[in-house]
């Protein structure tokens, strides 16, 4: 099988920057305004969550392509994808306990919250819905995973500095993280139309 | 949450405006940015997430003698995604326009928190008619902000209000885009907020 360099690289930018999941697709919300309150807990998460993504979408590629277009089962791809995630989830946890300790304490917190993240079941359920091959949807994982990443970390940066400002009483916490959110949002959509694919 | 039972009305109330899923918890927020660019996506998914979340707590309540608690959350994601496959196919036959643009967002609602919590809190402990209610005011509740949200979305971004024309004139492009939605969300969140600590004297959403 030829790999299409140039085609993987523009699958990663468009959906690390252009169909950015957070503020394009607005999936991810819910771990977005939890996680992005401190730099530190940001980085970690979206170092675990590009991990997981990347494998969990080759699980799911693996199993759909094999196992459930043959069988023609795609009706049950929802139950069949949430259940390879929180299996992966769940396995992944139990072998960093073992293996890595230090690892464990540092990102473990972080695979729990994963499970409930909509990101994570997106990307297979488009994997399928767009007939990716493996490594177009290898590419598509990791340029979410990028895009996530990137997103909790300019507003985990942001939100650092909001400790300090004086907002009005009934916007503190979340409502001006949502119009936070908004304003990047507003700067994300510069990128629309840099890459047509 | 108290300990003492509540009447089955209580229940549904409480699920509608004390413990509002996008106001007050908080959570599930996804959907209620990418569908409410207009009230008829909006209402679609509501009644999508009632129907999910009632039949949700009814099944765990009626299994909850006979799940495991070590297995219980594959168990009740599994319930779950089955529910969720149910409206996934019965919308993309009956309702076929509206699923083509929300039809990724019906099946995420398997990885709802909202969904998941309340199974888990609620409809594990206790009995079947008041986890009906609870779902039921819990699936209202975030109908309920999805309408109010998709609302003022609609009327400021098209000028329309499902789908009919009601002011001429410029809309303001911004509320349909993406950016109007977190805008929107912020705006009215903070709205409640100070309606909540202006007259009943509470301390405001559960700010993460």
């Amino acid at each position: 099988m030829g790999i299409d360099w140039v085609k993987l690289f523009e699958l990663v930018v468009s959906s690390a920057l252009i169909n950015n999941f957070v503020f394009t697709m607005f999936l991810g919300l819910c771990i977005f305004f939890g996680v992005s309150k401190k730099m530190e807990t940001a980085v970690g998460m979206s170092i675990t969550f590009t991990a997981v993504m990347v494998v969990s979408a080759a699980l799911s590629w693996v199993v759909y392509t094999f196992i459930m277009v043959p069988l023609d089962l795609g009706f049950l791809k929802i139950i069949v994808f949430i259940g390879i995630v929180a299996a992966f989830v769940q396995s992944a946890d139990i072998i960093m306990k073992k293996v890595s300790p230090t690892m464990y304490y540092k990102l473990g917190v972080y695979l729990a919250l994963i499970t409930t993240n909509c990101i994570i079941i997106a990307v297979p359920l488009k994997n399928a819905g767009e007939h990716y091959n493996f490594f177009e949807s290898m590419a598509f994982a990791l340029g979410s995973g990028i895009g996530f990443g990137l997103a909790l970390i300019i507003m985990a940066s942001i939100r650092e500095k909001l400790e300090v400002a004086d907002v009005p009483a009934p916007f503190r916490g979340l409502p001006i993280s949502f119009i936070l959110a908004s304003l990047i949002a507003l700067a994300f959509t510069g990128f629309s139309g840099l890459i047509t694919l | 949450m108290s300990l003492k039972p509540k009447t089955n009305w209580e229940l549904i109330k409480n699920g509608m405006f004390g413990e509002n899923t996008i106001f007050r918890m908080a959570i599930s927020l996804c959907p209620s940015i990418a569908v409410t660019n207009g009230m008829k996506n909006g209402m679609a998914l509501g009644i999508a997430v009632v129907f999910v979340q009632t039949m949700v707590n009814a099944t765990v309540s009626l299994m909850r003698n006979f799940i495991h608690p070590k297995i219980r959350i594959p168990i009740f994601m599994l319930i779950i995604a089955g529910y969720v496959t149910i409206i996934d196919l019965l919308m993309a036959t009956y309702a076929r326009p509206i699923y083509k643009e929300i039809g990724l967002y019906i099946q995420i609602i398997v990885a709802f928190a909202s969904i998941f919590a309340r199974a888990e809190v609620f409809a594990n402990k206790n009995k079947v008619v008041s986890s009906v209610c609870d779902g039921l005011g819990m699936g209202i509740g975030f109908l309920l902000a999805m309408l109010v949200i998709s609302f003022f979305r609609e009327l400021l971004g098209k000028g329309e209000l499902f789908g009919y024309s009601i002011i001429s004139g410029n809309p303001l492009l911004i509320m349909i885009l993406p950016t109007g939605g977190f805008l929107a969300v912020g705006l009215l969140m903070g709205f409640f907020n100070w309606i909540d600590m202006r007259f009943f004297g509470g301390k405001g959403a559960s700010g993460v």
